[in-house]
């Protein structure tokens, strides 16, 4: 079903860390953006589609006009906004925010570091773009800091910060499907390392529409589709729930370890999951909201040898290709349908 | 990352330099009760309260430089001398066993089972004096304490801290690639069979339920692998069966040893090779626990005191070994493996020689 394309290299290795991938597909200049975590670097490619050439680029995580620090990053990820893309970091110190292809900074938000380390870490972790002109970034505290964006310019402000999570945050996502009318109902998903899912509605004041507990089971990674969350765990479950009433709808066993990476390609419904047992799989998930069912096949599998990945994502909303990144490797491995 | 990593990766790491010593001194045929010597200089300065007190404090990770030093003087905390190049093989030994564990931990919490593992060894060699085991057994209770209310979440965040610390390490180790855990690129082999870890399911189901959470729908796929299901899970208590072997002794007496090291990885291009050496010259500042170690002095009649660190001084562990006759000529037979080649033979490239493949050895 899918092959094996030519490697992308990267100057440095992934870290092991959660949704470690981040892919920007730039239609009018036939260009994708490929983005990987290292310590405290991220790895930014700029792959051009006849696959002739490639540009490099590093962004360290600092703050602004502070020569000498630097902090661990937790996450990379583009956020897709109606009028502008960002590409959004987030690490130990706090969050910046870059033109998407990292060539200005245009906004830094500090996190409250104590001056001598605590046990509890401190960090942001979790990116998501949601409505027109917000940006959700989750901190360790289990804050979700809600960022309000301007079409252009740098008077990016913090609009609101949402208490509901106890646990760190994992990952945040946005409705996906591009549906007006599910776009009304529940937006935005948060996950935190106790398993627990809160669904919430954008707007001046967000709104919480339905939490659901956790057992225990850190969830890494999560995706929101024609109000189904699609939920990837540690113990290497993906839970289906119906967004708004917190229904149950699927659990597939569906890895041998933790999962690092969930992806769904919109147009098509096919979803990509990625885990520390060395393995890739493409299932297909479809919707059927009016009868509030679910239907799950499982359709690929490929097995990056030796490797526990930490990212992959589709490179295209029909899922036509996909890249996946892993621990200690340098290069993003391409997989393209046959 | 996670500011509780560090005791973890130091008892790991401490545990992984004493089984290496251990199989050396008995490959050397060193007589038993001084060899015992050696071990429990070691282990007391390892387990010394004043250092486990800063050593547990919530911190984050030392850079590879800072700890490779503080390993140097753990090294150093007996009579036994070990030149640069030995030392510089010891640590990347350690480091790439430590690296294998943290990397096959089915779960992350498991890294608690592999420092059992360590400590349980440690325990075994100094059973027979009881100041250093009770030293050891206040250890396990600091571990419990610190470690077992943890969530699995934050054990991951623990497990990537160590991973990001690893990051990029590929020296070949004899013994892996003899047991074929690792490649000859450096890279260590992930099984897609085996065990799934406790709390996992076998992968292959698919479940659809109803709203009113009825099994609706079973499908069953094909995962790629060869899984069975999960086995008990291992004890976090002081005693008990840690199930992993993950952290127990390579290097064990039944087991023809060849712990040879093939020297860096240079197959991969983008291999990067990290310098760790200390720079003794550097006016670098000293990481605390560096400094604690430098400070402690092990004393040779017998009684084991311990001078307060001096935390101005930054000197290089000198600790002479007696003159006198009490030395017998096995220990100075170590001394002369692993001394400095400076104290001893004139031609010091040749002396560095026979070290190094003392070393090899391994």
């Amino acid at each position: 079903m899918f092959h094996k394309e030519k490697s992308i290299q990267i100057k440095n290795s992934a870290s092991a860390l959660y949704n470690n991938l981040s892919v920007l597909r730039i239609a009018p200049r036939r260009l994708t953006y490929f983005t990987v975590v290292h310590a405290n670097v991220v790895n930014m490619v700029s792959a051009s589609w006849d696959g002739l050439n490639y540009s490099h680029r590093q962004l360290q995580s600092k703050e602004p006009n502070v020569a000498t620090s630097t902090s661990l990053i937790m996450q990379a990820a583009f956020c897709v906004l109606p009028s502008r893309e960002l590409l959004v970091v987030t690490s130990q110190k706090g969050i910046q925010m870059y033109e998407s292809d990292g060539s200005i900074m245009v906004y830094w938000h500090a996190l409250d570091t104590p001056e001598t380390p605590t046990a509890q870490a401190v960090f942001a972790r979790g990116i998501a773009a949601v409505s027109e002109n917000y940006v959700c970034v989750g901190v360790s505290s289990g804050a979700i800091l809600v960022f309000d964006v301007p079409s252009k310019g740098s008077n990016i402000t913090l609009s609101e910060v949402l208490e509901e999570h106890k646990e760190s945050i994992t990952d945040i996502a946005a409705e996906c499907s591009g549906s007006q009318v599910l776009l009304a109902v529940a937006n935005l998903v948060t996950v935190d390392d106790g398993g627990s899912l809160c669904v919430w509605k954008s707007g001046e004041e967000f709104q919480l529409l339905n939490k659901i507990a956790g057992l225990d089971i850190s969830c890494s990674s999560v995706k929101l589709w024609k109000g189904t969350v699609v939920a990837g765990y540690g113990s290497g479950q993906i839970r289906i729930y119906e967004a708004v009433t917190g229904i149950l709808q699927s659990e597939i066993n569906a890895h041998a370890r933790w999962i690092y990476s969930l992806d769904i390609a919109p147009f098509s419904g096919l979803l990509l999951s990625a885990a520390e047992d060395s393995f890739v799989r493409v299932w297909h998930l479809s919707v059927t909201p009016e009868t509030n069912s679910v239907e799950v096949a499982h359709l690929h599998n490929e097995c990056v040898t030796d490797t526990q990945i930490c990212g992959a994502k589709f490179c295209d909303g029909d899922g036509y290709a996909f890249a996946v990144t892993g621990y200690d490797l340098s290069e993003i491995i391409r997989y393209t349908q046959t | 990352m996670s500011s509780r990593t560090l005791p973890l990766l130091f008892i790991n790491l401490g545990g992984e330099m004493l089984y290496i010593l251990d199989q050396r001194l008995r490959a050397q045929n060193i007589p038993a009760d001084k060899a015992k010597k050696v071990m429990n200089d070691i282990i007391t300065t390892m387990f010394n309260k004043k250092f486990l007190e800063e050593l547990f404090k919530p911190q984050e990770l030392y850079s590879k430089k800072a700890l490779r030093t503080v390993f140097d003087r753990l090294a150093h905390a007996s009579i036994m001398r070990l030149n640069q190049a030995s030392m510089d093989k010891l640590y990347d030994l350690m480091t790439m066993a430590f690296k294998y564990q943290v990397l096959l931990c089915p779960r992350p919490k498991d890294i608690l089972l592999v420092s059992f593992n360590h400590m349980d060894a440690i325990k075994d060699f100094v059973k027979d004096t009881p100041s250093i085991l009770s030293q050891v057994d206040e250890t396990y209770q600091q571990l419990i304490e610190m470690y077992t209310p943890l969530s699995n979440g934050e054990f991951q965040l623990i497990r990537q801290t160590l991973l990001i610390f690893f990051q990029d390490m590929h020296i070949r180790v004899s013994i892996f690639l003899k047991d074929k855990v690792q490649n000859s690129n450096g890279r260590f082999g992930l099984p897609t069979s085996g065990p799934v870890p406790h709390g996992t399911q076998v992968p292959g189901l698919i479940r659809i339920f109803s709203c009113t959470g009825e099994e609706k729908t079973r499908l069953q796929f094909n995962n790629g692998g060869n899984y069975t299901s999960a086995i008990r899970e291992g004890s976090f208590e002081i005693f008990g069966d840690r199930v992993t072997k993950l952290g127990t002794n390579m290097y064990s007496v039944s087991r023809p040893v060849e712990t040879h090291m093939s020297g860096t990885s240079k197959s991969s291009a983008q291999h990067t090779k990290v310098n760790t050496a200390p720079n003794p010259l550097a006016k670098e500042e000293l990481n605390m626990l560096a400094r604690l170690m430098g400070g402690l002095e092990v004393q040779k009649a017998g009684t084991s005191t311990f001078l307060v660190p001096d935390e101005l001084s930054y000197g290089i562990i000198n600790i002479q070994a007696t003159k006198d006759q009490q030395v017998s000529a096995e220990l100075t037979k170590i001394m002369g493996e692993f001394t400095d080649s400076g104290h001893q033979s004139p031609s010091s490239s040749s002396k560095g020689d026979d070290l190094l493949a003392m070393m090899d050895d391994l």
